[in-house]
């Protein structure tokens, strides 16, 4: 992580790339959430839920430092990977058995 | 590895631009789901991964709980199981935080171990400030978003009393702890030696300042708020995300953040309301907030009189509100439906956009039911037709047929958009008693002139009504 530095101007510069794709996000987030009907308002927040369980992916490498990590650090890690997994899983089963309802009635 | 990362982004993305159309939804949903999976697998196949066993063992507990907890959830019960979800989410982004700290300070302390491993641990030091800043909110605001979370849900179940709590001094002791929680980062920065019982009193200071932030928030407010820490949920995955240098989380993060916080503000349109006076509390800020005196008299109809009433129509409305999912009456609902259309009324459905407790929580459960989405209704489409409904059915709902939203500027609920019942010819309100509606308020559209009562389960009485039109 070469941006992480004490001299200001590379800080930045190191920043700068995360806050062009931060902005992006943003702008991307609002523009598709603004065309969804309200029908799917619930299932949307509910899917949304379960996208920001991307924090496991944050769980993992935190439990996966080292071998040599102390004990608190693995417990704690190990708790917030079993969490973020059942935000992720449980929010994408939820909303699957939301929208399962909204199948074309023949 | 990025390349991976770049494809389960343009997973997220597309999944949920999927799942802004009914027809695309369920796909959207996999899409994520795939995206997930594919992040999870990335960071997996990353070199240099200890404690792979931990890791595994952790993921396949958390899958198994999780489907467990999704499948036994009842569709009525979905607001408070999202509300759920977003606070583990919350809590699992505060313990990344505090076990990185835990981790930094295990031995030394964290000025010691940032200059030895990184040089740049000196008081004043830029990378100190980013570094601190950043972890800090994650684990605050994951805090504060898995406690909000839990007791939203809790006042959603009713395990605890919907209406707002307050106490004296309420509003100085919220702010006075976030301003706490500001000044406990900034004495991290500037003495970064000390910082270890700082950084456990700012996760303590942060749970409980969840629990202050949603009580004294009414239960009818409580979709505005489950999205709104939904979004700070994302915010902390995002941070999470800076931390780790990690693009995925980033991007995701912010992706969730950006659309919570629009999503909720659309919320808050419905309402008529700014998102502050929500936060703050305020729908029933105003000490006489019970509005004026309403003069009237109740009228109780027979299920056989509504049954006549309603077959001999041409066009009814049904409103949906929190009470037919409480009851789980959308099913008779659906059949009384079918049966009145078979006898050439035109029956359609009339959604609020915060009926029930969460935006499409009634189009959730009516579809649930099998009933199409052509006959349900958003509130501008409906609205100009109520004059010419013969009957309106009111089903569980209270303060989205309010009129004092409209002609009491006296009242909580004023300026909140309404769906017009009260124009139409004749209103029969399906309801277990007369009490007043999750605003707290009373609605004097149960005491106009062509208001008819018909107070029960909705559910019973929708099968009464059902059996009375058949015997007609």
């Amino acid at each position: 992580m070469e941006w992480m530095t004490n001299d200001l101007p590379a800080l930045i510069n190191g920043i700068l790339p995360h806050l062009y794709l931060l902005l992006l996000a943003v702008f991307l987030g609002i523009e598709v959430i603004g065309r969804v009907p309200q029908v799917l308002h619930t299932p949307l927040m509910s899917g949304s839920n379960a996208l920001s369980g991307v924090v496991v992916v944050g769980s993992i490498l935190m439990v996966g430092k080292a071998e040599t990590a102390p004990w608190p650090v693995l417990v704690l890690g190990c708790l917030s990977l079993v969490l973020a997994t059942v935000n992720v899983v449980g929010g994408f089963a939820v909303t699957s058995r939301m929208l399962s309802m909204f199948r074309k009635k023949k | 590895m990025e390349v991976g990362y770049l494809t389960a982004l343009v997973c997220f993305v597309l999944g949920i631009k999927g799942m802004s159309d009914p027809a695309t939804a369920n796909r959207g949903n996999s899409i994520l789901a795939l995206g997930m999976a594919l992040a999870i697998v990335v960071t997996l196949l990353l070199p240099g991964l200890a404690n792979l066993p931990y890791i595994l063992g952790s993921l396949l507990l958390g899958a198994w709980l999780g489907l467990r907890m999704s499948g036994k959830a009842q569709m009525t019960e979905m607001p408070q199981m999202v509300s759920l979800l977003n606070g583990f989410g919350g809590l699992a982004a505060a313990l990344v935080a505090l076990a990185e700290v835990v981790d930094l300070l295990y031995g030394e302390g964290l000025l010691h171990l940032l200059t030895q491993t990184t040089g740049m641990g000196s008081v004043g030091s830029y990378y100190l400030v980013f570094y601190v800043v950043t972890l800090m909110i994650s684990l605050s605001v994951g805090g504060i978003s898995f406690t909000g979370s839990v007791l939203a849900m809790a006042k959603l179940d009713g395990k605890v009393s919907g209406q707002p709590v307050r106490f004296p001094l309420q509003g100085m002791i919220t702010n006075g702890l976030l301003a706490l929680m500001v000044l406990l980062i900034a004495a991290m920065i500037v003495y970064p030696s000390s910082a270890e019982p700082m950084v456990y009193a700012l996760f303590l200071v942060s749970l409980v300042y969840g629990v202050l932030f949603v009580l004294p928030i009414g239960g009818a407010d409580m979709p505005v708020v489950i999205s709104f820490l939904n979004s700070l949920t994302g915010l902390t995955a995002a941070t999470t995300g800076l931390l780790f240098d990690n693009r995925a989380m980033l991007m995701g993060g912010v992706l969730v953040g950006a659309s919570g916080v629009y999503l909720t503000v659309l919320m808050c349109k419905a309402m008529n309301r700014t998102l502050g006076a929500v936060l703050l509390g305020q729908f029933n800020a105003s000490p006489t907030g019970a509005g004026r005196e309403i003069n009237g008299q109740i009228r109780e109809i027979g299920t056989y009189d509504a049954a006549v009433l309603l077959a001999y129509s041409s066009r009814v409305v049904v409103v949906p509100g929190y009470g037919m999912a409480v009851a789980q009456a959308q099913h008779p609902m659906h059949e009384l439906e079918k049966l009145l259309v078979s006898k050439g009324v035109e029956c359609r459905y009339a959604i609020h956009p915060v009926a029930g407790r969460m935006p499409g929580h009634m189009n959730v459960l009516l579809a649930e039911a099998d009933v199409s989405y052509d006959v349900l209704l958003e509130m501008e489409a409906i609205n100009p037709d109520f004059p010419q409904t013969d009957v309106v059915v009111v089903v569980g709902a209270n303060d989205v047929v309010n009129p004092a939203a409209e002609n009491d500027s006296g009242s909580p609920v004023y300026g909140m958009p309404i769906l017009k019942a009260h124009q139409a010819k004749n209103i029969i309100v399906i309801k277990r008693s007369m009490a007043a509606g999750y605003a707290g308020v009373e609605n004097e559209l149960f005491y106009d002139p062509k208001t008819r009562m018909l107070f029960g389960d909705a559910k019973n009485v929708l099968s009464e009504l059902i059996q009375a039109v058949k015997s007609l």
